[in-house]
């Protein structure tokens, strides 16, 4: 007993990368944002060029989801990391990791707005054009909110699950809260900064997670 | 500048417009219009003149191509070919400002189509804003005022989810009527509502018909059909069959197939 708490709660430990953890935190959270902003934005946007029909540009865009869908992004981030250099593309770590999860996060809310826009009912779209609204302002105005409405739910857990995968920056030595720990981890020998990544995770990402559950009561379909 | 002078030269309203005016003086005007669906030829061409403030009813039984008539109308469905006039202004063929020709023509459906994110005054002001490019506050008193004209403006904050039928339906049609369209179509207006419901919307549309509001009404609402309307157009197969007053429609029905579907309306 007296080792597991040794090894997972070492006091001196703690109070020692404490700090380390917390800037970490700062970086893990502005991350997660910029990706979470940048890769909605960018999805719906995706999403709503699609709602136009011109069939280069909905080929485009449904190879693109899917080829990032389909790939671990362990795998882009490491050949984004370690392959754009080569080409004479430097990023620095922090960099490739939002633009590989944004790309990400943009594939799957592509797809997920996208089935917002095709179940909204056919009248919606009559109604707008019959007084006057070009297409576009019969989507911005009309058809995208509800569509995002209806998709609220599956779009924050998804934006949680690719927020989540900000730790994988570590392995190209992004500053977040994993990287800070790791890092602590290895000079003191000892599991205990790992714990304090685990609080930070729990700290920062449990909100979410209740205000998805949250979302998906308010956003549900009304009951028949 | 014409289009102007043209309105004030028309008398401001014509409570008892001849029924069967001349195409040439018509508001609204529906020339060989034909569509098809893949091989399935759904209007055979349509003629239709309506005059300003008449009332025009059309019958016809499910699938003989009303709803598709009244969409091909603002061009919601595009025609085949055929001319669609309004005021004398082409709406059909190339080069033509669809989005502000659809303005002068109004549209109610059957299932009232409301946006229920926006509540209704939003609903209602929605293309004032952003087409009319109205600015918030003259909008705001716009629609209120089309509102008003169907008896719903204590109801400006509802949302859709939180109206009865007749009252969406009725805030449907002030959405149409705050854009002040020269023309009002009506598919079925009251075909998905309660019985009880009905009759407001009714009462609305005589209404405009007494403001001197020119529309087509598509409707199985026969007694509504017998007291209010101009004229009633009996539809077939993608054809118009008859036409004439009411009187002469319900009373002594000149084509069987008119006979035949109204024998089912027997109240
Ligand atoms: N979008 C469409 N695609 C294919 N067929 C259609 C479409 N809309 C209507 N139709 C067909 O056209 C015919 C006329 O329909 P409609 O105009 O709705 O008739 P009504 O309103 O008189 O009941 C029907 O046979 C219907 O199945
Ligand atoms: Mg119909």
């Amino acid at each position: 007993m007296e080792r597991f708490i040794d090894t997972f709660f070492n006091a001196a430990v703690l109070a020692r990368y404490a700090p380390a953890i917390l800037e970490g935190a700062l970086v893990t959270v502005l991350l997660s944002l910029l990706i979470v902003m940048a890769g909605t934005v960018l999805g719906s946007g995706l999403a709503c060029l699609r709602a136009y029909r011109i069939k280069p540009v909905s080929i485009l865009i449904v190879v693109f989801a899917d080829m990032l869908r389909a790939l671990p992004p362990l795998v882009l981030i490491l050949l984004a990391f370690f392959g754009l250099p080569n080409v004479g593309i430097v990023l620095s770590s922090f960099m490739v990791l939002f633009v590989v999860l944004t790309l990400v996060l943009a594939a799957f809310a592509e797809e997920i707005v996208w089935a917002g826009i095709t179940a909204t009912p056919k009248g919606q779209w009559e109604a707008a054009r019959s007084t006057g609204l070009s297409f576009t302002r019969a989507l911005i105005f009309v058809v995208l909110p509800q569509a995002v409405r209806m998709v609220i739910p599956p779009l924050t857990n998804r934006a949680i699950a690719i927020t989540k995968m900000t730790a994988l920056g570590m392995v190209i030595g992004v500053p977040d809260i994993l990287g800070q720990a790791t890092t602590a981890q290895s000079f003191s020998a000892n599991a205990s900064p790992l714990t304090l990544a685990a609080i930070a995770y729990v700290i920062l990402f449990l909100p979410f997670v209740i205000a998805s559950r949250w979302l998906e009561a308010r956003f549900a379909p009304p009951a028949a | 500048m014409s289009k102007a002078i043209i309105r004030l030269a028309v008398p401001d309203m014509i409570l008892s417009p001849a029924p069967q005016g001349s195409a040439a003086t018509a508001t609204f005007r529906v020339e060989a219009l034909h569509k098809s669906f893949g091989a399935d030829p759904v209007l055979k061409g349509i003629n239709l003149s309506v005059q300003r403030s008449e009332m025009v009813f059309v019958l016809g039984p499910s699938g003989s191509g009303k709803s598709t008539m009244l969409r091909c109308c603002n061009r919601l469905e595009e025609p085949d070919a055929g001319e669609i006039f309004i005021q004398g202004d082409r709406l059909t063929g190339p080069g033509v400002d669809l989005n502000k020709m659809r303005q002068r023509i109004g549209i109610v459906f059957q299932s009232f189509n409301l946006y229920p994110h926006l509540s209704a005054l939003g609903n209602v002001t929605l293309a004032l804003r952003k087409v009319q490019k109205m600015p918030r506050e003259k909008a705001r008193v716009a629609g209120l005022e089309a509102l008003d004209r169907v008896g719903l403006s204590d109801r400006a904050r509802h949302y859709p989810s939180q109206l009865s039928g007749g009252q969406q339906q009725r805030v449907a049609i002030a959405r149409a009527l705050a854009l002040n369209p020269t023309v009002m179509l009506f598919d079925e207006p009251t075909s998905a509502l309660d019985p009880e419901l009905v009759g407001d919307v009714l009462d609305v549309m005589r209404d405009m018909k007494r403001q001197g509001m020119t529309m087509v009404v598509v409707s199985h609402e026969m007694k509504f059909a017998r007291d209010a309307a101009d004229r009633v157009i009996f539809m077939d197969d993608g054809l118009i069959v008859e036409e004439g007053p009411p009187e002469q429609i319900f009373g002594d029905p000149q084509h069987n197939r008119t006979r035949a579907f109204l024998s089912r309306f027997h109240e």
